[in-house]
């Protein structure tokens, strides 16, 4: 199953790779979201290491928001689905297919999205590059994990870009809440152990929306 | 049809019974101490609180059940069940507001408690869409009650995080594991309401649920 899935996300990231819009376009996005917040705060009022969990958090959702819509997209053209759907492999090898190739495109994203952030915001992400990172990674996890279920219902209604950011916000609010808290504690010098309650309920909300996910996906895609 | 008719008694029953709600908060409580007359929202405000979280249970245990039984009864109830539930959470989030503005000095205030009340009512609100956006019966019922349950996988994080930020919202004093904290005639009002509130809510799902019966009937192919 693990081979099949792994197929399924080297197919999609091949394709990504060849063409590169989406990621161009998602990377441009990113940027472009971190612009606007550096001229939505007044940097004499607010200090940036304040304002910088959220800015960080909010861009990656958006961004992530964005990789998402298009997973399922992918597969509209030309029936792909139906294809995919008729191979012989299991549906839940195709979500982890999905799952996987989101997390890669989201992580690339984020990968370049970080040192700008540093970048841009004079926040100091050297010191605490390891677990700010696990943070990320955390809470990435758990709504791409949704994300991807919720994004292949989306794809075949009426209003897709728009359906998804409503129904999975709601879902990415708690886990980015305590991203953020965990992201200012780590942010504001403090040791990560004071963090560690979010840093749970953050790993509680992977492990039971990954397995939902990959349990409840075959259904949404059974004819 | 009958079922639309017992749905409909039921729910007059309920109405007719509310102003003798009002009469009993009004008249027949104690004025609490610290709040004064503000309190008696009280007896509004958690006997529908109580029925929205209950509605999104009951959506998320008939989603379960509709995906290994394939029983459309189930995902009408469901439906039901979540479009009523939005009724009641409306209710909760006006009269909190009107609750909290002469005791905290605010309207709204971005609390663990109120913030994850709206998310949980915008999931729902997020439901009816999805379902809105569906055209074909089968697949509509299939990925409303995904939501579904996804959505009732998330309530008990909504509840971990509301323990572990300190929050201005009171914590439970009823439904607590040690005995209610409030007198008497507070509680036997609440429970009154409370009763009133249950009769309500099965009055407008079993209406409900027959509209939606006989919408399917009237176009089995739309």
């Amino acid at each position: 199953m693990l081979r099949h899935a792994w197929r399924l996300a080297r197919k999609d990231l091949l394709v990504e790779f060849r063409s590169r819009t989406a990621i161009l376009s998602a990377v441009v996005f990113t940027v472009l979201v971190l612009m606007v917040f550096n001229f939505g705060r007044d940097p004499t009022a607010v200090a940036a290491v304040d304002l910088a969990p959220s800015i960080l958090w909010v861009t990656f959702t958006f961004a992530a928001m964005l990789a998402l819509n298009r997973a399922f997209q992918l597969e509209l053209e030309n029936q792909a689905l139906d294809g995919l759907l008729l191979a012989p492999v299991s549906r839940s090898s195709i979500y982890l297919g999905k799952l996987i190739a989101n997390l890669v495109f989201v992580a690339t994203v984020e990968g370049i999205g970080l040192p700008l952030f540093a970048l841009f915001f004079n926040v100091r992400v050297v010191p605490v590059h390891g677990p700010l990172v696990g943070i990320i990674a955390l809470a990435t996890l758990g709504f791409v994990a949704v994300g991807t279920l919720f994004s292949a219902m989306t794809a075949r209604t009426r209003f897709a870009e728009l359906l998804l950011p409503v129904l999975l916000l709601p879902f990415m609010i708690p886990p980015l809440i305590w991203a953020v808290l965990a992201t200012a504690t780590l942010l504001a010098g403090r040791p990560l152990s004071e963090a560690g309650g979010w840093l749970r309920l953050l790993a509680a909300f992977d492990i039971l929306f990954v397995a939902l996910a990959f349990v409840l996906f075959p259904a949404t895609v059974n004819e | 049809m009958r079922l639309l008719q017992t749905g409909r008694w039921i729910t007059v029953i309920g109405l007719a019974l509310l102003p003798a709600v009002y009469v009993r908060a009004i008249s027949f409580t104690p004025v609490e101490r610290m709040q004064g007359a503000a309190q008696k929202i009280f007896y509004l405000h958690v006997p529908a609180a109580i029925w929205t979280e209950s509605a999104m249970v009951l959506v998320g245990v008939a989603s379960i059940f509709f995906l290994f039984l394939k029983d459309p009864r189930l995902d009408r109830f469901a439906e039901a069940s979540a479009e009523v539930g939005i009724v009641f959470g409306s209710i909760v989030l006006t009269t909190g507001p009107i609750w909290g503005k002469p005791i905290w000095g605010t309207w709204w205030t971005w609390d663990a408690r109120l913030t994850l009340t709206l998310l949980l009512f915008l999931m729902y609100v997020g439901y009816l869409l999805l379902r809105g956006a569906v055209t074909d019966p089968g697949l509509r019922a299939r990925y409303a009650a995904v939501l579904g349950i996804c959505g009732m996988c998330l309530v008990p994080f909504v509840h971990l995080s509301v323990y572990m930020f300190r929050t201005l919202h009171p914590q439970p004093i009823v439904l607590k594991p040690s005995a209610p904290s409030l007198p008497g005639s507070m509680l036997a009002t609440l429970a009154f309401s409370f009763v009133v509130f249950t009769v309500l809510f099965v009055g407008f799902v079993t209406q409900r649920y027959a509209l939606s019966l006989l919408r399917e009937q009237a176009a089995p192919h739309a």
